[in-house]
Order: C-alpha cells, then structure tokens, then sequence
C-alpha cells in the first residue's frame, strides 16, 4: 500500500516526474548455466580447442614472420564467443572489432580461409587484402572484423536495423571490448538501438585490459553492464570464462530481445593470456597474474573436467578431439604457407563495385 | 621424432634478438602455452610461449646470448610420437620415428618448409589490372541520355528536384530509406525531404537524434547488410564527426573483404560556404572525400543534373558523396519531365561552347563561371564552361579535350586552394596535357582563411565572376 499510493487525478501536464528508483521496468531474470548434454560439451570443448590451437598456431607464424602486422589473439577468451555463438541461428549476423579469428571459425568459416589471409594470400577469405583485422563474410553472415575501436557497435545496430526493416527475425550479436566501452559512438548507438527498440546483443568482451590500460584506470564507472542503464538498456555481469554461464546468457539475451523489449548488454568478464597484440610484451601485469587465470580459470580446462567427471569422458577421447583439431589446424596452417601470394593485378580489383 | 624451435620474430621488423633466459631447461616437459624463453630486443622483452607440446631434447642456444638471428633453431623438442604425424604435415623431409619418445638426433633433416613455400610460383589470375586501365582510359564514350524531342520542360527548385529523386527511387526499390536529423516532421532542415513522410512513413523516413557518428554507422551498417540508406546531414560540417564511418567503414569495406561486402549508401547534404554562417558552418569537402579511393564523389549545379545524379548515386552499388549547396537549393533550372531521368556518375557536362579559355568548375561555381564567362564575351573572349559533376572518378578526359581546343585553363572552386580540386585538374593538365598549355594553369579559390563572418570579409574571401574574369584574362594575356 504504502509503495503504490492510490493516484489522485492531476491535471494534465502536472504529474510529478517518476523516481528512477522506484520504476517497475521490467528487467531480464539473471541467467542460469546451461544444462549441456555430453554431445553439446563435447562440441563446446572441441570449438574452443580450435581456437586455442588455431591461435597458437597464429602466433607462431606470427613469430616466423608469415603472418604481419598487427595480430590480436583470442586465447584464454574462447568460452565467451563459443557459448554466445552456439545460441545463434542462421539469421542472426555477428559483428566485432579486430580480435576476430575466433568469432570467425565459430561462423562456420573454414580456418584455411582466415589463416590464408592472416599470411597475405589470395586464397584469403578478403583475398589477401584484408589481413587479420578486416575480415568479413557476407555468406556466414559475420560482418568484420574492424579495426576502428568501436566502430562496429554502431555498424552492428546497422545490421540490427536491418534485421528489423526486412522483419527477417535475426538478431544481431555485436562484440566489443572493455576499451570500446569508453568511445562516444557506443553511446549514441545505444541510444538510437533502445529508442528504436533493435534487435541487437551488445556483448562487453571485459579482458580487464585496454591494451596495457586497465578496466579501472579507464573507466569511472568500472561494472560495465550498467552502461546502458541511462538508455534503459539491461545489462548482465557474466562469467565469461565458464562457456555454460556464456550460453545460459546468450539464451535469456536472445528472448528478450527477440520479443521485441529492444537491445541487451552482456558484460562478459574474461581474461585475454597474450599480449593485446603479438607485439604486446605485456609488461602492465604480472606473470602470476596470467598464470593464476590459467591455472585456476580456464574455459577449456573446466570442461575437461567437467566431461571426465560427470560425463565420464576418458584421456583417449581428448586425445583423439586433440589430435583432429591439430591436424586440422596444421593443415589450414599449411595451406596458409604454401598457397600463392595474390596477382598483382589483384591491387586495383574491388575498390568499386561498378564502372563509370 | 623432434620439433625444431626457432627463434620469433616480435615485430615485423626484427631481424635478431637477445635470449635472455631460458625458463625450461632439458628433459622438462611443455605445454602448449607454457613459457619457455624470454626474448629481448632494444625495444622490449617478449615471453615466448610453447605451441606445440613435448619434452625439452635439447637447448641449442645458451641463455644470454645476443644476436640471435630470427628463424634460428633455439631449441629441439622431442614430440609425442602420435601427433609426429599430423604435427608436420608441411615437411617432405619428415623422418618417421615410431618410438613413442622422439629422438631429437635424429630430426636433422627438417627441411625450412617454411621459407621454401612461402614465395611459390605466382599463378596468373584473370581479373584486375586490364579492368582498371580500361576504366582509367575511360575510353566508353559515356555522355547523358539524349532527352526525346518534344519533351515537355518543367522549371523546378534543385531542392524539388533533389526530393523527387528520392521519392522516385523510394517508390522503386523498398530498400531505399532516408535517415537524419530532422528529415521527417520537420521536413527537412533545408525542405528538402519535403513530403516524403507523408508518402513512405516512419519506417523510410526517419528521425535521428543529434548524433552524426552514430547514425553514419547505423546507416552503414544497414548497406553492408543489403539495404540501401541515404543518409542526410544537415550540412557537411557536421559530417566530420561521422567521417570515420564514411572512410573507414564505408569507402574500404569492399576492398578489404575482397569484394564481398558492399556498402551502397548515400551520404548527402549542403556542403560549402551559406551566407554569413562563419568558419564552422562553410567549408568545401569536395577534396576531402575525393581523395578516397573507394568513394564517388558528386556535387551536381543544377537541377536537372541534381535529380538525375542522385538518382543515379541511389542505384549505385558503391559508397556516394553527394555534395549539395545550400545556397542553390532555392534555384529554379529546367528539368525535363521524364519518368525515369538518370545520368552518368562520372561524366563532366560542357555548359558552354567556346575557343578561347577552358573554365572549369563544380557546383556552385559553375553560376559564376557562367557569368564570367558572359562577361568575357561583351570583351570578344569566348569561353568554354565545364561542369565537372563528379569530383571521384575524375572526368579527365573532357577537360584535357576542351584544352586541346582552347590552350588555357582556369579551375574555378569554392573552396580553399590547398590540395583542391582544382590543385589535382592542374596536376593532371601537367602531366597529360603540357604540351597543350599556352598559358600556366590557373586557380580561382576562395581565400586562404577560415571563412569569416563580418559581410565585407566574405565577400573578399569567396570567389566571384570578376576575379574569374581576372584569372581568364591573364591567361590570354589581355589586360
């Protein structure tokens, strides 16, 4: 009684303005961890292990200088993209900035095609023009890939205005970091995507390091799932290292906002174990650090756990997945080294779509 | 059987290293991520980290030692004979060793796999340069639609012709929308998304808060998707805080996904000096975006090309700048009354026939040039007036035919002169039309200043008729 005092009719115009605080809006429920079956952790392990490898193997040629550049890798976040993805349907469209391999194989694409253009090669999935920061694959609807900080949360309520005006049902995922979070254009996307209720998944990827900058000497208000509250956007803190937390998100993100209630933000705290890039020596943290992370937090390691213990999964079956996704990636590897550089001609293709 | 480890590059650029110290040591057993070394060059120290998994065989390369040439064996680690295999997979010179712990003596064969195929033999691929060249001769004679005879005149308002550019294409393709700042209830800042609220409703027309780097990616966004936005702004000015998604996002994008994602998008709005709006509100893009490879760049005069020319920019699979100016949007031209009136992107217009001096322009300075050009004809000067209409690509052709004809140039922009447009129509002119010159190339700019309020000094910053005529008579060296 007390909390809903009756209304006495006020004239038009007069009526006090609603406290913040006390407005009943509704909110998304707080997760739960996925209930995986055996067959559904076996295939989070086995994509996440493709990304670790794929990217170890990135690195290394990196280190051989085949691969040039710059070169973000993904390693220690796998459970973040493997959980959010394995939610999507093939009408939802994912988009982010340039720590993308991973993002990138989860869409279906073949690892021969990223590693071929992570070393410059025409059989690239860009060609070889597009490098490790910028690719792009309209047909698995993963749209880049972008090396501007930021830039994609704005392209990705683009893509998410897309989906609405052809009222296709997809949804778009779009990921940035705890660094994005602090660029002016997050805000005015968040502002257009809730006003115009779109249908997009705003996916903090929090490795608590913008480069060597950390989360809270960056940013003022340091739990950025609240970031959206001046939008009315809900948020969601998630462990993003555990994939079954990462799914249980994607699943109560992906009702809300394809019921129509606008735009979700997912915090996912994770931990990046390389440096920013491959020429990150990554000297603004300790190596205990990075270490007590691996040690006691890896995605990957957690489901091997979780399989053997309660799934009864045995050495031999890790091994074999092991031994698959290493010749697997060996070859795309191979492929990346051996596959010709492109035509010189190729210089002056697609720089436009038609002739004048 | 054993994995070479060689020594990593941590930059492109490094050629040699310290290693400073070895965190494993013989007979360990590594992980894929365990740290193995740390590696110094004179700008950092890198940890380096274990792909590939085994027991240490042997340490090539004592910790401390300077000068480490990249791609030196530092380390042999004998693998688990299962994964030897599929390990290296890459080597012709593979030795197969079934003991399940690898002898690392007996690896001496590994062949630099790695180098050898790095540069293969190029295979000719058919695509790309013969296009650009054939593209870059422009030798496809494209000229403007003949209009039929007896077609009906209409005199209409570039801004009316701008909004039934859009209305015709909205009507003709249900992926056409127009978003801005004020676009919709407003009906435009300038009117010129007059009625089309009305006609397409809130779905294709709309509103936007005040937030031109948001909405120029929003707008971006929804091109790579496959619609097809025009976005307004409500003048160029305001279009730099939004120009990253312009370059970045959409002038690149198909270039760098090897031209599988397009970005068919028009971004346009007033650009160039109003009338006594002061430095922030006046200022001329044109260069700016016309030096983006990716981009086309419009910037139509009068009306008819401003409706044929946007529709064109709608239709076109590419990112389009379309530069419009305030100051002419209130300008009456005749257009003629067709149902569909599409022009070439990419086509310069000769507005005026003459022998004496070539004047060229774009926009708004095609009014004064035509003036000037009067003028000079009360004086017995006869001089011929080039529209370019596109500013990217260029319309070299038509300019350096008119030169060979006249042997004089003056380019006439409102704007400033430092890497102008007309600066580049003089670069081209040397490079490809020196031996048509009898007289150095001319510019007619503004002046070299942010543009000022006070009425007198805009007026003595801005281009006008007579400076033309100034610059065309020293070029024909008359006084």
């Amino acid at each position: 009684m007390a909390k809903a005092p009756a209304r006495s009719p006020a004239p038009a115009g007069d009526t006090p303005p609603a406290d913040p605080q006390k407005t009943n809006r509704e909110r998304p429920s707080d997760p739960r961890p996925y209930e995986a079956s055996k067959e559904e952790l076996l295939k989070f392990y086995e994509d996440m292990l493709l990304i670790r490898r794929f990217e170890e193997k990135a690195g290394q040629l990196y280190g051989l200088g085949l691969i040039g550049g710059f070169c973000h890798l993904y390693i220690g976040q796998e459970a973040v993209a493997v959980g959010l993805q394995s939610a999507l349907t093939d009408a939802d469209s994912v988009i982010t900035g340039y720590r993308d391999h991973g993002h990138m194989l989860l869409c279906g694409i073949p690892p021969k095609d990223v590693m071929a253009e992570l070393t410059g090669r025409q059989a690239g999935i860009s060609k070889g023009k597009g490098g490790s920061m910028h690719m792009f694959s309209v047909e698995h609807k993963f749209y880049g890939g972008h090396g501007i900080v930021g830039a994609q949360v704005s392209l990705g309520a683009g893509l998410a205005f897309k989906h609405k005006y052809s009222e296709d049902g997809g949804v778009c995922l779009a990921y940035f970091g705890d660094g994005a979070a602090n660029q002016g254009q997050v805000y005015e996307a968040f502002n257009m995507a809730e006003l115009w209720k779109l249908p997009i998944i705003f996916v903090i990827e929090n490795n608590q390091y913008a480069m060597g900058t950390s989360v809270n000497r960056a940013s003022s208000e340091d739990q950025l799932y609240k970031r959206g509250e001046s939008f009315r956007i809900p948020g969601l803190q998630i462990d993003g290292m555990d994939v079954l937390a990462a799914r249980g998100a994607a699943e109560e993100a992906l009702a809300w906002v394809r019921a129509g209630k606008g735009p979700i933000i997912l915090e996912m705290k994770t931990y990046r174990y390389r440096g920013h890039s491959m020429s990150d020596p990554a000297k603004y943290r300790s190596r205990d650090e990075v270490q007590a992370v691996r040690d006691k937090s890896d995605p990957i390691e957690a489901v091997k756990r979780t399989l053997s213990e309660l799934h009864g999964a045995q050495e031999e079956d890790f091994k074999a997945i092991e031994q698959r996704i290493r010749k697997q990636v060996n070859e795309s590897a191979d492929f990346a080294e051996s596959t010709p550089e492109p035509d010189p001609a190729e210089l002056y293709t697609d720089v436009l779509v038609e002739k004048y | 059987m054993a994995i070479d480890i060689k020594m990593p590059a941590l930059s492109p650029t490094m050629e040699e290293g310290t290693l400073a110290k070895w965190l494993v040591k013989e007979g360990d057993t590594v992980k894929s991520g365990d740290i193995m070394a740390e590696i110094e060059t004179d700008k950092a120290t890198m940890e380096f980290e274990a792909v590939d998994e085994g027991t240490v065989a042997k340490i090539l390369v004592a910790e401390g030692t300077d000068g480490v040439k990249v791609g030196t064996v530092i380390l042999q680690l004998a693998g688990e004979g299962e994964e030897a295999e599929s390990a290296d997979s890459g080597g012709a010179a593979a030795t197969k060793d079934d003991s399940p712990r690898g002898d690392a003596q007996a690896d001496e064969k590994k062949s630099d796999t790695v180098e050898d195929s790095a540069h293969p033999a190029q295979e000719k691929v058919d695509t790309g340069a013969r296009q650009m060249f054939e593209a870059a001769r422009h030798d496809a004679e494209v000229s403007d639609p003949a209009v039929p005879e007896g077609t009906e005149m209409v005199k209409q308002t570039v801004r009316e012709a701008l909004r039934d550019a859009m209305a015709e294409e909205m009507r003709a393709d249900a992926r056409v929308f127009v978003m801005g700042e004020e676009v919709a209830q407003y009906q435009g800042a300038y009117k010129v998304t007059q009625g089309l609220l009305d006609e397409f409703g809130d779905k294709r027309v709309i509103d936007t808060p005040i937030t031109e780097y948001g909405f120029a990616g929003v707008g971006t966004g929804a091109a790579m998707g496959g619609l097809k936005p025009i976005v307004e702004f409500m003048t160029f000015n305001f279009a730099m805080q939004a120009i990253d998604h312009i370059i970045n996002s959409a002038a690149k994008t198909n270039y760098m996904s090897g031209g599988q994602m397009r970005c068919p998008i028009v971004f346009r709005g007033p650009n160039g000096a109003a009338s006594r709006v002061g430095a922030q509100h006046s200022q001329n893009y044109g260069p700016w975006y016309a030096s983006v490879p990716g981009l086309i760049v419009i910037a139509p005069y009068d009306a008819a090309d401003a409706k044929g020319l946007l529709k064109a920019a709608i239709r076109s699979q590419d990112p389009v700048v379309f530069l419009e100016n305030e100051l002419l949007y209130g300008r009456s031209f005749e257009v003629p009354k067709l149902d569909d009136w599409v022009l070439p992107i990419g086509k310069a217009r000769i507005m005026r026939q003459g022998k004496d001096v070539t004047i060229v322009s774009y926009s708004i300075g095609v009014g004064l040039a035509l003036e000037a050009a009067d003028k000079l004809a009360a004086e017995g000067v006869e001089a011929e007036v080039i529209d370019l209409r596109t500013l990217r690509p260029l319309d070299t052709k038509t300019v350096l035919k008119s030169l060979a004809k006249t042997n004089r140039l003056v380019v006439v922009e409102e704007g400033w002169p430092t890497c102008s447009i007309a600066s580049e129509i003089a670069a081209v002119v040397m490079e490809q039309g020196f031996d048509d010159l009898d007289a150095p190339v001319l510019r007619v700019t503004n002046e070299d200043v942010p543009l000022p309020y006070a009425a007198n000094l805009e007026k003595l910053a801005l281009i006008s008729a007579d400076k033309i005529v100034a610059a065309v008579k020293k070029v024909t060296y008359r006084k």
